[in-house]
């Protein structure tokens, strides 16, 4: 028997606001434990909530992306269980009036395009972090992230392959980056995911049990997890056994998921609205003012690179995934009308210098200013495009222009036919038998020639123009 | 007049005149406190020393000012479950009895700026779950009027304190009732303000969308200055009104009630109401009456779903809200436990005592998957119904007037191992807390045996101004307030 893979996806994006959710404290990452702490997110007796005004912008914003509707009045709700890193025994979320509902995004998947729908997406605070220590301390806890905000963003059960997923999260992740609302981190949480995975004879209609998975921290791992988790589950079916509903962790060393809890483990959260804070409530024209401030997002902007540059589609996607690559590109075009020498150049030496040196491109230290007089140089024909992309490491670390290093190396190309003249004639002379079997009518002893005279010139000789004496000189 | 006896208002003009220094203040206090605390046990922990120290930097200070603010110099008393920086804040409980917290209140900022004294922190049933203070961890409290009763709960440190002049006024918390309750049972004035007419902010949480600070002094005129200095908007507790706070001083000018109608509800004068408080309070209907308000009878007919809606939204927020207390972060940790598991539980086996347990059980209940429709969502709904009732009373009437309770004080240990019966003492009370409305609670008369009984009366929502006129104009006609225990 076959089986199809059903998938919803639950993430929990930190949105990127200065203080946290419910009180003035910083949200910035790696401080000493507990330091980021205040009687609030510390849950002090007597201590009370505040909602954090731009967190609601935020999440606002990223419903909107999401094609979302946002909730006219939202209530807080209190979510009930013990642990330490829990400061108050409760999580302030939101439970049955989310701030999102009924959105959707469209994504790429093999077949072509498909529409993965997002069921809602909830305003919450993040808890603190257990740290687990060997020897007589024991376990502390550091409540630095307590209180931190958090978009929990649940999609609908559409997605049927780990591929898919994969493409959900990276085009959810994508967007929230370009909203500036997250910034998607994956490493240091502040972009999880937690798809929930269920399997079903193939062509019926009902869904079988799932399971729940976490601790996922890369893309990769969405994709081993669940692959993992397919097999797991095909071979339980397929042995007439049942999948139990439980919550699996993925373990990165072992490359398998293990139980964390069952179905019967799981809390009753005792839901209730939180007295603490009133309702919130958004006008629709506040709402609305918003949607005119929403950036182009990465799928839309993708289909105007298409259409507008001649891009490749793979080109447009690797360039609009980023909002600032996207941004930095487009100012490159508006200066240098070769979209597709731009993109090779954005996509391959600018993209590489980035990635090493850990560089949002927004800071590259190469403007697009700089990268344009370059390639404006190759194709005056200053320098060749050998050439070019050898300095480029040089550009980007050093901070010189372009003609400034070409200047000072004395990599300016040699077209000049007199002094070609000279190198090409010395070349003939140094290599009589090839000249010899080229006349006999072998064609690729050219290359060889063409080479010989390039290294001789010290790469400076301007290839297309050695060609086109080489063989003026061998026909004659 | 010795000082102790002295009302507030009455202390501030001799402090202001520099008839009497902030030092000579709280050496009466002291004194007075030295005198009968051991009998009334008022307080968890008195700040003797801070207290004097204070009163001299002050006196140091006030010869450069040439205004003084209307709680300064003044010692006050404060709930144990009000916050107050380095300065323990116990919850009369067990599970806090060493916990110092690290900020103020916002109301003991408030006080602080105006420059009042601390004298110490006044005794409570644990986390305010009470109506005798016989839950506190530390042993009840008792009232001036007869050591054997109750001063009533659960803010029945702060009215004893009050009326066995330990302390010029103090705050208390009203949940549902536990300000009014003991201020009746003690024979002085106790207000619970409007809900969100006060922040919350450092009041340690019974159930949030009912608890709100106020004042229990000697008179009314001194619940109006103190409400004055601790009422107004606060941007940490977003459940607080932005809405202005008039001069309350002022809206006692008027000492009559004219123009007013006075509602009577008659589910309030029904069985079980002691024959004593139901001739008390309608002798003064009478006076309210001669006073010039216009007396009418009205209905209040969700008066008898109140007490059964407040168990179940009380307790379900009680649950939450001291679910942090398990023994990670602050207050008492269990020694000697094995596991995660057992230090909750032997943290909080120990540290909470029983009434606190049978609510957090009863909140627990009411919330879990299953039962929260019938109960908590039930409980909302009727919640609604007895705002309507008052919603459609005040149409017809500018405030109500009932007893602040079905009998006098009672005796310690009568009503403790029956909790029902202790729920049943704020009948009268507990709807104007769901309602959020403003009540206040001051003498109206004597039992045979000598013990105060209370009278209530309920305004609008932020018509605080109303009850507290009506009550002084009541105050001013009758000479209830000017008798004072003999503590023996």
């Amino acid at each position: 028997m076959t089986y199809e893979v059903v998938v919803g996806v639950e993430v929990h994006a930190q949105l990127r606001t200065k203080s946290k959710m419910f009180c003035g404290c910083t949200t910035l990452f790696g401080a000493p434990p507990n330091s980021h702490t205040c009687p609030v997110c510390l849950g002090l007796p007597g201590s009370l909530p505040v909602i954090n005004k731009a967190a609601v912008e935020m999440a606002v914003r990223a419903g909107l992306a999401l094609n979302c509707t946002i909730g006219a009045s939202n209530r807080f709700a209190r979510k009930n269980y013990f642990y330490p890193d829990l400061p108050k025994g409760y999580q302030i979320s939101q439970y049955e009036s989310p701030i999102c509902e009924h959105g959707w995004i469209d994504i790429a998947s093999g077949t072509g395009g498909m529409r993965v729908r997002i069921r809602r997406a909830h305003l919450e605070e993040d808890a603190g972090k257990n740290v687990h220590q060997t020897g007589a301390n024991g376990s502390v806890v550091d409540l630095n992230r307590a209180g931190t905000p958090l978009l929990e963003i649940v999609t609908e059960p559409d997605m049927r392959s780990s591929d898919e997923v994969v493409a959900y999260l990276k085009g959810l992740r994508d967007i929230l980056m370009y909203l500036e609302v997250c910034d998607g981190n994956m490493e240091e949480g502040s972009f999880r995911c937690e798809p929930n995975l269920s399997l079903r004879p193939t062509g019926q209609k009902e869904f079988g049990t799932k399971v729940e998975l976490k601790n996922i921290n890369s893309f990769k791992y969405v994709k081993d997890a669940m692959e993992y988790e397919i097999k797991r589950q095909t071979k339980v079916l397929s042995e007439g056994g049942k999948i139990k509903q439980e919550t699996r962790l993925w373990n990165i060393e072992r490359g398998e998921t293990a139980v964390m809890r069952s179905k019967e483990e799981a809390h009753d959260y005792r839901y209730f609205p939180d007295p603490d804070l009133v309702p919130l409530k958004l006008e629709r024209d506040w709402v609305e003012g918003f949607r005119d401030g929403l950036p182009e997002l990465p799928a839309a902007r993708a289909a105007r690179f298409t259409a507008e540059f001649g891009l490749p589609k793979y080109d447009a996607d690797v360039l609009t995934a980023s909002r600032a690559i996207a941004e930095y590109f487009e100012r490159c075009v508006r200066l240098f009308n070769q979209p597709k020498t731009v993109s090779n150049w954005v996509m391959g030496e600018l993209a590489r210098e980035l990635n090493v040196s850990g560089t949002d491109a927004s800071a590259s230290p190469v403007s697009p200013e700089r990268l344009v007089s370059l390639l404006q140089l190759v194709e005056k024909g200053t320098i060749s495009l050998k050439v070019a992309r050898e300095i480029f490491p040089e550009i980007y670390s050093s901070g010189k222009s372009p003609e400034q290093i070409v200047q000072e190396k004395g990599l300016r190309q040699v077209s000049d036919e007199g002094a070609l003249e000279k190198i090409i004639a010395e070349v003939l002379d140094n290599n009589p038998a090839q000249v010899a079997q080229f006349k006999e009518g072998k064609q690729q002893v050219l290359g060889f020639l063409v080479g010989q005279v390039m290294k001789a010139s010290g790469g400076k000789a301007n290839p297309g123009k050695v060609n086109e004496m080489l063989k003026r000189k061998l026909t004659a | 007049m010795s000082i102790h006896k002295l009302s507030l208002c009455d202390l501030q003009k001799k402090f202001t005149a520099g008839e009497v220094s902030a030092a000579e203040i709280v050496r009466a206090y002291a004194l007075r406190v030295g005198q009968v605390e051991s009998k009334v046990r008022a307080y968890v922990n008195q700040a003797q020393e801070s207290a004097s120290a204070q009163a001299d930097a002050l006196d140091r200070q006030l010869k450069q000012w040439r205004k003084t603010k209307p709680l300064m110099g003044m010692p006050l008393a404060i709930k144990d479950n009000i916050c107050t920086e380095g300065m323990p804040t116990t919850c009369s409980s067990r599970m806090l009895q060493h916990f110092v917290p690290p900020y103020d209140a916002t109301v003991i900022t408030k006080l602080r700026e105006q420059g009042y004294i601390l004298l110490g922190k006044t005794n409570l049933d644990e986390f305010a779950m009470g109506s005798s203070t016989e839950n506190s961890a530390f042993g009840p409290s008792r009232n001036p009027w007869d050591l054997h009763r109750v001063p009533g709960g659960s803010s029945g440190g702060s009215a004893a304190a009050v009326a066995a002049d330990e302390c010029v006024a103090a705050l208390g918390s009203d949940t549902g009732g536990s300000i009014r309750q003991p201020a009746a049972f003690c024979g002085v004035v106790g207000l619970k303000p409007t809900y969100g007419r006060v922040s919350r902010y450092g009041l340690v949480a019974f159930a949030s969308s009912l608890d709100q600070i106020g004042p229990i002094t000697k008179d009314v005129r001194d619940a109006a200055c103190v409400l004055g200095s601790i009422a107004g908007h606060d941007p940490q507790d977003s459940t607080s009104a932005d809405v202005p706070v008039p001069d309350y001083l002022k809206a006692l000018a008027k000492k009559d009630l004219k123009k007013l109608r006075v509602g009577v509800p008659r589910e309030f004068f029904a069985e079980g109401l002691d024959p004593e408080v139901d001739q008390a309070v309608k002798a003064a209907i009478a006076e309210l009456k001669t006073l010039g308000g216009e007396i009418k009878d009205i209905q209040l007919p969700r008066t008898d779903a109140a007490v059964a809606v407040y168990y179940v939204l009380a307790t379900a927020e009680a649950s939450s809200n001291l679910a942090r207390f398990d023994g990670v972060k602050f207050g008492l940790r269990a020694k000697e436990t094995k596991d995660l598991a057992d230090l909750y539980m032997k943290t909080r086996q120990e540290g909470f005592g029983p009434e606190v347990k049978r609510r957090i059980m009863l909140g627990t209940y009411v919330l879990s998957a299953g039962y929260y429709d019938a109960y908590y969502g039930k409980a909302q709904a009727v919640r609604t119904l007895v705002c309507q009732d008052f919603e459609a009373a005040f149409k017809e009437v500018d405030l109500i007037v009932t007893p602040a309770t079905p009998t006098p004080a009672f005796k310690l240990g009568e009503k403790s191992e029956d909790p029902l019966q202790m729920y049943l003492s704020d009948i009268f009370t507990i709807s104007v807390n769901l309602a959020g409305l403003p009540a206040i609670a001051l003498p109206c008369g004597f039992s045979k045996s000598g013990l105060p009984i209370g009278l209530q009366l309920i305004g609008r929502p932020f018509e605080e101004e109303t009850i507290l006129r009506a009550a002084y104009a009541y105050e001013q006609a009758t000479e209830w307030h000017l008798k004072k225990p003999v503590i023996r």
